[in-house]
């Protein structure tokens, strides 16, 4: 008030006609949900790194048997249990070759005359620890994503069913849902590796029989929770179909936790598989999945931590990955945790 | 009148990720003794941000004081440590929440919901606080409030928990109540009762209070005196007849008219055109100019002045300015100023 | 509460029924004689030992002896390993040492990740909440017998802090395996409790509080704890899985003479007698425990507590 307004200009006081465009212009420029959850993702540091890290420790799984010299298979019985040597990092102190006899440090290439070079080292049998962790690695994987995706498929298809249609329909399947999920995990998967022949397959049909449960839970939960919205009802109202409602106004909201729920079901598949491997239910010789290398490792941990080493280390990478970027995920995507 | 509350030229913005969000920019008003004063505006106005600003409940770590004090007992709050301010909380001020479903601890009986602020700022015994809650239950209206001291939030309507979070912030005889849109979740005949409860409560205990709301309904119901505000600034001010009945800024006449009335003739209800400002690059002049049909060259340029229109009434237009032109306000607020003497369209007495 | 509780229990003997059926069956079409030797018999010979077991009876008449021995707690005879000696008391025997790591893991982890997670949430964004969310995503990530290989060659073998393995030096042996089988509950309860925190500190009726004049340490204690804590109950049942999951491992590594040690034993020796009972008891165990929970759930939450009354 104690500013002079005397000096305003001679034509401060003539009326604008409204614009009424520019009224109802909106501020912000509109993002669509996914560019916004890209965008919030991308924020998350962790979850990038653990991207791109996952993303180097696929291509390493399919590069490291081809770019190693060694068969995973091959058995040198001479060059058994040789530590790690790397051409240029041994000079560092590290990787270089040299291992434990008799109480005594040696570099034990030398000692057996051993020309090449293996960088993670080699096992008992003398197999390259290197094509074997991660031939392992793609095996683990190959089972991991295979179970999540199949879990995906029928928790998603039952999980739509039971939530779309409702009522008595609902309730049986619940009832069932609600039994299956009584029965511990661990048993199930025991049980279903007992009666098949071990191997992948075994593996991957004990980790779905119900694993699926969890999808179905999750997906019957958000459709119960859309369908009746009234998005939805004006939908319906409109004469759209059951498969049009459900393609194009419930899965792109139904999608979020689907994503984030493989994203955590992974990781979990990973570490039963390991598991069972650890406990003698898994892969039988000589196919190699990561469990069965550590479970190998551990045996000699003693004298060869190294076989336990690199197989463990990858595991535990892989894990960490995953459920970093499934909770960066979950952030991106779940608008609840948005402001 | 004794002044209990002055807010001199506040300024606080919000530090986010996006920039600073200026949500306060430049509030000045003071608060009388036994008065109510009611802040209206739309969502994003500013009104919460200012109040919780008095009591310091915005989080420490984005919200900052920019310019400004908030005067109260002789001392600044803006600039007390949180110690101090914890002492003033609950005790000369506090205040009472919008949604009485969540306000309320569920794991806590309300009757140790009710005491702890009176052992914390009173040095008597957990048998005199319970007692004294025991009173304050009786005083908003609950029935048998001994048994139902030991009860959760959860066993009480939300009227009722309504009551409770009053008798909370009555708990200490405040000489300042802010009331946050206290009624706005509340069904409209509890809603009532919750307004004739804090009125007959006021004449009491004599607290002056601040009553947010959007409802201009409810601020006829009890407001002394009504300040608009938009934009993060108060836009006009004034008794609640000075607003109601001669208005001056377009957008207290955009806020009357969008108001349903019993008696107008054509039922269509009008709306504002537009969305509030983006606070976090505020418009250089009159902040609703964008939204106003009434908008001058000069909106556009610079934030206009408060204009004098009585001692007790202010506004913030440039409609008020000597040069400018004469407009005709929306003819529902016409109607309105037909019955207030001194308005330029008054008629004599409506009665 | 109590119709919720009936209607648990039902579906808890279902699920049970389920399951030794299941098993019954199982042990019924995997491949050979239960009776170890059984191809030196002769007839006569194999029809003594089959009469004692009772194999010689009809299918159903063997399946409801089977089912009507489990509700008396009876799981069979252990026929290859232990020769005649009743499973459940193979179990019993070995129950010991895989309680007191379990119970101790299970202790430890909740105690130490509810620290964690309150100081994360108190002290969101300071290092001390980072440090604690990366002990939390390596404690769910790495598996337990990952961590547990960890733990025996560095403290063990290096350190030669506590005994690599065996269960010789009471409660010195059971501290590396407690540690190993505490980082799981330890890492779910730290990521669970600052999760909750964050939500009530952000809470209408934290900020009442605030309004009431109450002090940070007062509102962290008197009126968010209490309320983060409550929902933790709900995480303790996929707690005590992988306490027991782990347990198979851990225990394995550290040869620890438990129950889980014993089944992987049986499994490599293909005891399925063992085996069947010792997968009858986890499942007892998990779903007596999360039903415990549930209800426990019930009894501690105010608004659950009564829920059939007033709402």
């Amino acid at each position: 008030m104690t500013q002079n307004y005397d000096k305003l200009p001679q034509d401060a006081f003539t009326r604008i006609p409204r614009d009424t465009q520019e009224a109802e212009k909106i501020s912000k420029p509109s993002v669509s949900f996914w560019q916004d959850a890209w965008r919030s993702l991308k924020k998350n540091k962790g979850a990038i790194l653990s991207l791109i890290l996952f993303g180097l420790i696929v291509l390493m799984s399919f590069l490291g048997p081809v770019i190693s010299p060694y068969e995973p298979n091959d058995q040198t019985i001479t060059h058994a249990n040789l530590p790690p040597k790397i051409p240029v990092i041994e000079n560092l102190g590290i990787m270089d070759g040299v291992g434990t006899l008799g109480g005594r440090q040696v570099d034990l290439y030398e000692m057996k005359n051993v020309e090449q070079n293996y960088w993670f080292g080699t096992d008992g049998l003398g197999r390259d620890m290197f094509s074997r962790v991660w031939k392992g690695t793609q095996v683990s994987l190959f089972i991991a994503f295979v179970a999540a995706a199949i879990d995906m498929l029928i928790g998603v298809i039952y999980g739509g069913i039971s939530g779309y249609f409702g009522g008595r329909v609902d309730d049986v399947m619940q009832r069932i849902v609600e039994i299956l999920t009584g029965i511990p995990n661990l048993v199930v998967v025991i049980l279903f590796i007992l009666i098949m022949d071990p191997g992948i397959l075994a593996i991957i049909i004990a980790l779905t029989i119900t694993g699926w449960t969890g999808m179905s839970r999750v997906v019957r939960g958000q459709v119960l929770k859309y369908k009746s919205q009234e998005f939805v009802l004006a939908a319906r109202t409109l004469g759209a179909s059951d498969s049009r409602i459900i393609w194009k106004h419930l899965m792109p909201n139904v999608l979020g936790v689907i994503i984030i729920n493989t994203m955590f079901t992974i990781p979990g598949a990973i570490f039963f598989e390991a598991f069972l491997s650890f406990i003698g239910l898994g892969l039988q010789a000589p196919d190699a999945s990561l469990g069965t290398l550590i479970n190998d490792g551990y045996k000699l941990i003693q004298y060869q931590p190294h076989i336990l080493l690199f197989p463990a280390v990858v595991l535990s990478l892989i894990m960490i990955a995953f459920n970093l970027i499934g909770d960066g995920l979950r952030d991106a995507l779940d608008p609840k945790m948005k402001d | 009148m004794e002044k209990i509350l002055q807010v001199k030229d506040l300024e606080l913005s919000f530090n986010t990720f996006g920039g600073e969000v200026k949500a306060i920019r430049g509030v000045n008003f003071d608060l009388y003794k036994g008065e109510t004063l009611a802040i209206v505006g739309e969502s994003g106005s500013g009104k919460s941000v200012t109040t919780k600003s008095i009591m310091r409940l915005l989080p420490e770590e984005s919200a900052e004081f920019k310019n400004g004090e908030i005067l109260f007992g002789g001392r600044d709050l803006t600039k007390l440590s949180d110690r101090e301010m914890q002492k003033i909380r609950g005790k000369d001020i506090s205040m009472i929440f919008q949604d009485p479903m969540t306000s309320l601890n569920p794991t806590m009986p309300i009757g140790r919901q009710i005491t702890e602020p009176i052992l914390k700022h009173q040095k008597i015994s957990k048998d005199e606080a319970k007692k004294l809650a025991v009173d304050l239950l009786r005083l908003v209206g609950m029935p048998k409030p001994e048994l139902r001291m030991k009860q959760y939030p959860h066993q009480f309507s939300g009227g009722q928990r309504q009551r409770i979070v009053i008798a909370i912030a009555l708990a200490c005889n405040p000489q300042v109540l802010i009331a946050d849109e206290p009624t706005t979740a509340l069904d409209v005949t509890i809603q009532a009762q919750i307004l004739e409860l804090m009125k007959d409560l006021q004449k009491k205990i004599d607290t002056s209070i601040i009553f947010i709301t959007h409802d201009l309904g409810v601020v006829a119901n009890v407001a002394d005196r009504v300040a608009v505000m938009y934009g993060g600034k108060i836009v006009e001010i004034g008794t609640v007849d000075e607003i109601f009945y001669n208005p001056q800024h377009p957008y207290t006449w955009g806020l009357l008219s969008s108001m349903p009335s019993m008696d107008a003739e054509d039922a269509k209800l009008y709306a504002i055109p537009g969305t509030p400002p983006d606070l976090l690059d505020p418009p250089k002049g009159d902040a609703f100019a964008l939204r106003s049909e009434y908008a001058m060259k000069i909106d556009m340029e610079q934030p206009p002045p408060f204009f004098k229109v009585s001692d007790t009434h202010m506004a913030a237009t440039w409609l008020l300015h000597p040069e400018a032109p004469t407009v005709e306000p929306p003819e529902m607020v016409i109607e309105r100023m037909k019955k207030f003497p001194g308005s330029r369209y008054y008629e004599g007495s409506a009665n | 509460m109590a119709r919720y509780i009936g209607k648990r229990l039902i579906y808890m003997f279902i699920t049970l029924a389920l399951i030794a059926t299941f098993t019954f069956f199982l042990m019924k079409i995997l491949p050979g004689s239960p009776i170890a030797s059984a191809d030196k018999l002769s007839p006569e010979q194999r029809a003594v030992v089959e009469a004692r077991y009772g194999l010689d009876q009809p299918l159903p008449v063997q399946y409801f002896d089977y089912m009507f021995g489990l509700l008396q707690g009876d799981l069979g005879i252990s026929i290859n390993q232990f020769k005649g000696a009743d499973v459940t008391d193979v179990i019993l025997s070995r129950m010991g040492p895989s309680a007191q790591i379990g119970f101790q893991g299970m202790l430890l982890g909740t105690v130490l990740g509810i620290l964690f997670g309150m100081v994360a949430a108190l002290r969101q964004n300071t290092w001390m909440d980072y440090g604690s969310t990366i002990v939390a995503i390596i404690g769910i990530s790495i598996p337990s017998f990952v961590f547990a290989s960890m733990l025996q060659y560095w403290l063990g073998l290096k350190l030669d802090l506590f005994p690599v393995a065996l269960w010789k030096d009471g409660f010195m042996s059971s501290v590396l395996p407690s540690i190993a089988l505490a980082m799981f509950p330890l890492a779910t309860a730290a990521r669970f409790i600052r999760t909750e925190m964050i939500e009530v500190l952000g809470s209408d009726y934290i900020t009442l509080a605030k309004a009431k004049g109450a002090s940070g340490s007062e509102i962290a204690f008197k009126h968010a704890f209490r309320n983060a804590l409550i929902p933790l109950i709900t995480v303790l049942g996929p707690m005590a899985v992988s306490i027991l999951t782990g347990s198979l491992v851990v225990e394995q590594i550290f040869a620890i003479p438990g129950i889980g040690e014993q089944f992987v034993k049986s499994i490599m020796v293909s005891d399925f007698s063992i085996i069947m009972g010792t997968t009858i008891f986890f499942s007892v165990f998990l779903i007596v425990i999360i039903l415990v929970v549930d209800i426990l759930y019930g009894v501690i939450d105010p608004r659950i507590r009564l829920s059939g009354g007033k709402s």
